[in-house]
């Protein structure tokens, strides 16, 4: 008999069952098996000295749900562990989640280098409403990676971009985007939601911070809002003089360093300690504990996702009334390269397709079809469509649609999880509608 | 804070508040690998209540410069120059894991300074895995995972971190790869496991003495920590269950409320 010496391999929990268990221990929580909804403003205090200690961050606790609540901590452990994180802080939406990163990071007079192709309410927040703050951005398009670099200036404080643009499916080359961020000694802020953890990790190729969506993919079900913020814990705050906020002692708690005392987890620490503290855009517990349900069978969903956007890409690439078809997943697709690299378990359930006979087309198919829902969300269990043009983008003018790699012609399709065949047929009467754009638009 | 020890920077955290020569000083020393910042949910208690709470950097770790010290005994000696450097007389030590085979060879080197020692997963001498060891020393992050995995206990696995919205494993991790790993987990491993004093300098303890052991640590197990104890006079056990070696972080309440009666009760704070 040989003996084998066994290698030694750590035994932390893997993704699957971190989705299900992390962040929660039944045992302090009277043996509920599941995560308990604290519904609750606020918290006992043992007595002063224990109300002293949490309000000066001496010890860990709740003192209000707006700075914090129990299962919202539980989702927001979840997350961070699925993502490989140090920290994450739950907010009441994935814009809300944007909005305090950025203020987290930024000051007046400070700069973000920022990807042209993102959700329409995200390009609006860094184009009409960040700079009434005093913040400006400079717009990139996803693929010109070299252009990242050339728009750094001397106050910018960060690089933004959703990994895979809405909706035009162009992915940022997040691995160099981080170099050249981090050789300028600042963050990259990746905003991963159409991806899920489950599709890719951001901090394994460089990203600083992500931030979800939770309302979508995550939760899956169309049934909450909620956002999300996560840390990576690699990034040096202290290696220079352009995040004062971070490394100097801070006023609002005795003179507190977040970088020296937090270290990998600053980032959360302020952004709760102050963010939620001032701007308030708390999770309720309820929502909070809906995302986790989602969150359960997160992997199981994606897979079910990936599996019929790669069958709806073949029909709809060989389908006579389409002109165009992008989802990483198809091979002449500009970034299909570098999607392989980033997205190994699937390339996500966005499909970004042009209808022939362009907007009147396009209103017909939305129109018609019976199955799939036409509405201002994506990541559903069911499948969604939309006009972005008309719909999710229709706040932008005609150029800033066109630098987004928007056209009228466009349809964006958030792939369900439904019987296959029943998603194609119900296209093929959207697709029959399109052929007879006038016959339909007179019933 | 900042200052300088055998011509080399060192930094400690002094829990968010300025350090006051009046206050009594307590020391706190981190584990192999590990930095000043597993400390933050101790530290500051302290800081707040009439100390000054130095939670110390070892050379070449954290942000401390120089290199890591090779041996149990020079990190000893280290400590004790420490009080002097921020112009002490005397100190209450804190150690985990590492730092308590530190804190034990301090306390017993320089007895007349130490006033308390405080133990959180202790043993008297902690052999290294030799397979773990040498990832660690040939700077492989396997080492990171592995020393993470079993420092917590199964519950610990879960998270449940008492600061909302962190997560242990992970946070740890980032601490233990912030430097290169076999400069300061692979130096920090062979120190422990070259060290054989730690019977020896428990007998000579004299001062009050505190050990918080946890039942599910598998790094400094139950059995190992009650005989450090045993060996020094008058040692108080606290013995905290379904925890496990990172007991700081994974039960750190429990922790503090033991750590602060045993402090406060042995070494008062100077009262405002």
């Amino acid at each position: 008999m040989t003996d084998k010496k066994k290698e030694l391999k750590p035994n932390t929990y893997k993704f699957d069952t971190l989705s299900l268990h992390a962040g929660y221990q039944p045992h302090k929580n009277a043996g509920s098996r599941q995560v308990p909804i604290y519904q609750t403003t606020s918290y006992l205090f043992d007595d002063v000295d224990h109300a002293a200690a949490l309000f000066n961050l001496e010890r860990g606790g709740h003192i209000y749900s707006r700075i914090s609540n129990p299962t919202v901590g539980v989702l927001e452990e979840r997350v961070a562990s699925l993502e490989g994180g140090t920290a994450a802080l739950a907010t009441s939406s994935g814009m809300s989640a944007i909005f305090l990163t950025v203020m987290t990071l930024c000051e007046a007079g400070d700069h973000l280098v920022v990807s042209s192709q993102l959700y329409g309410g995200t390009v609006n927040l860094f184009r009409l409403t960040l700079p009434k703050f005093g913040i400006k951005c400079t717009f990139v398009k996803p693929r010109d990676t070299e252009g990242f670099k050339k728009a750094i200036q001397k106050n910018t404080k960060g690089i933004f971009g959703e990994l895979v643009g809405n909706p035009g499916n162009e992915i940022m080359n997040m691995p160099e985007i981080a170099k050249i961020a981090h050789e300028a000694g600042i963050p990259l802020m990746v905003d991963a939601t159409y991806q899920t953890p489950y599709l890719c990790k951001p901090f394994e190729h460089g990203a600083d911070i992500v931030i979800h969506s939770l309302t979508k993919w995550m939760a899956g079900h169309g049934s909450s809002m909620a956002g999300i913020l996560v840390e990576g814990g690699k990034f040096d705050w202290m290696q220079n003089d352009k995040f004062p906020t971070m490394t100097k002692p801070y006023e609002g708690y005795h003179g507190l360093s977040f970088a020296e005392e937090f270290g990998p987890t600053a980032f959360t620490m302020k952004a709760r300690a102050e963010g939620m503290r001032d701007f308030g855009p708390c999770l309720s517990p309820q929502n909070a504990w809906n995302v986790l349900q989602g969150i359960e069978t997160l992997s199981v969903r994606m897979k079910k996702h990936c599996s019929n956007a790669e069958e709806m890409v073949k029909y709809l690439s060989n389908h006579e009334s389409v002109a165009w078809v992008s989802h990483p997943s198809v091979p002449d697709h500009p970034d299909h390269e570098l999607a392989k690299k980033l997205l190994p378990n699937g390339r996500g359930s966005m499909i970004a397709f042009g209808i022939k006979g362009g907007k009147d087309a396009g209103v017909a198919f939305i129109n018609n079809v019976k199955l799939a829902s036409h509405l201002a969300n994506v990541g559903d269990t069911r499948t969604l469509v939309i006009h972005p043009a008309s719909g999710t983008h229709s706040q932008m003018d005609e150029a800033t649609l066109k630098f987004a790699g928007l056209s009228h012609d466009m349809i964006r399709l958030s792939v369900g999880i439904e019987d296959i065949d029943d998603i194609k047929n119900d296209f093929e009467i959207g697709f029959r509608a399109a052929r007879k754009p006038r016959l339909v638009s007179n019933q | 804070m900042k200052f300088k020890v055998n011509n080399n920077e060192v930094f400690a955290s002094t829990g968010g508040r300025p350090f006051d020569k009046k206050k009594p000083l307590i020391i706190f020393v981190h584990g192999s690998g590990l930095t000043h910042m597993t400390w933050v949910l101790q530290t500051r208690y302290f800081a707040f209540h009439g100390y000054n709470a130095l939670a110390i950097d070892l050379p070449g770790h954290g942000l401390s410069s120089g290199e890591s010290l090779k041996s149990i005994e020079e990190m000893a000696d280290w400590v004790h120059d420490v009080i002097d450097a921020v112009g002490h007389k005397e100190a209450s030590l804190v150690g985990h894991s590492q730092g308590c085979l530190v804190t034990v060879e301090c306390t017993s080197r320089y007895p007349d300074k130490i006033k308390t020692l405080s133990l959180m997963g202790g043993a008297s001498a902690i052999p290294m895995n030799p397979e773990l060891l040498s990832l660690a020393e040939n700077n492989d992050p396997k080492a990171v995972d592995l020393m993470m995995d079993w420092a917590h206990g199964p519950a610990g696995h879960f998270g449940g971190h008492p600061v909302p919205g962190l997560y242990h494993i992970n946070t740890g991790t980032m601490l233990a790869k912030s430097r290169t790993i076999q400069n300061t987990l692979g130096v920090d491993f062979r120190a422990c496991d070259n060290y054989k004093n730690g019977f020896e300098a428990a007998k000579k303890i004299k001062c009050p003495t505190l050990s918080i052991l946890a039942t599910d640590d598998k790094m400094c197990p139950v059995k190992e920590g009650k005989k450090l104890a045993s060996l020094i006079d008058g040692s108080q056990v606290d013995i905290i269950d379904n925890c496990g070696h990172m007991m700081l972080l994974e039960e750190a309440d429990r922790v503090l409320t033991v750590l602060k009666k045993f402090i406060t009760t042995n070494y008062p704070p100077l009262s405002s």
